[in-house]
């Protein structure tokens, strides 16, 4: 498997870790309230198909990039640095 | 009194030739990291002033032997030879680094086959020319690693590195000698 960081380029998968969903970047207010904090922090989709995770390139560059992926056929459709995934997003 | 010798990371460990490769501890002076602070237009420009070199792009290294830059990270690059001009603190974040890495030296002809054994990275000529560089893996340990004349390239890793790091090249520099 590779990943194509947005810096280094194609790489092999073992030069990154995995953090999971990239829900994480999208964290609430502090005073959201409970429910929303609850399901930030323990609530995930688990889809068959089209996903987004956080993958760290640890070996690498060091940057936290948003992977687009499909869990059925393994694909990586696409990738993009989280702080510009974050900036759109706000 | 009692008389403290420094010792270069690689002491006792290195030169080491395998075959038709060669390695060496390389000597490159003062390390600085430097983080340019905004879009790094102005630190550009003033490692330009300061030190004559370009800032390096993601992937890339300028400079010569004694005066490098060597792109280091995400927003980083490593300055390696001259002890870093004051002007450049103004627009950058800078931290010497000097005693923490072990670099040294791969030459000779095969020493692209002795990295296809330990790095995820196709070294070949044709893809990875002189003048470029990547954050890596040697096995397991974070790298640096810089293509610096047809058959040579720079690797850094961290200092505490510096045992497992000959260790690796040795074993992978057997295999490739065994195959003549
Ligand atoms: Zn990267």
């Amino acid at each position: 498997m590779r990943i194509e960081c947005p810096i280094c380029g194609s790489r092999e998968r073992r030069e990154f870790y995995y953090q999971g969903a990239d829900g994480m970047i999208a964290r609430p207010d502090p005073d959201a309230g409970g429910e929303v904090w609850h399901a930030y922090l323990h609530l995930r989709d688990n889809p068959a198909g089209e996903t987004r995770d956080l993958w760290y390139h640890e070996g690498g560059c060091g940057a936290w990039i948003v992977v687009t992926r499909n869990t059925v056929t393994h694909e990586v459709l696409g990738t993009r640095l989280a702080s510009d995934a974050r900036e759109a997003a706000s | 009194m009692v008389e403290l010798k420094a010792q270069t990371p690689c002491a006792g460990l290195l030169p080491m030739t395998i075959g038709s490769v060669t390695v060496v501890e390389a000597d490159l002076g003062v390390l600085t990291s430097l983080s340019p602070v905004g879009d790094g237009k102005d630190f550009a420009a003033a490692l330009k002033a300061a030190h004559g070199l370009g800032a390096p792009k993601p992937g890339r290294a300028t400079g010569r032997d004694g005066q490098r830059c060597l792109w280091f990270a995400r927003s980083e690059v490593l300055l390696a030879g001259p002890v870093p001009d004051k002007t450049l603190e103004a627009h950058a974040a800078v931290v010497d680094q000097s005693d923490g890495w072990a670099c040294v030296t791969l030459s000779g002809a095969g020493a692209v086959d002795v990295l296809a054994r330990l790095v995820p990275v196709d070294f070949r000529e044709s893809i990875f020319k002189r003048g470029h560089t990547a954050r890596t893996l040697v096995q397991h340990m974070s790298a640096s690693i810089t293509r610096t004349g047809a058959d040579t390239f720079l690797i850094l890793v961290f200092r505490s590195m510096a045992g497992t790091l000959v260790h690796e090249l040795k074993v992978a520099m057997e295999a490739v000698a065994s195959r003549g």
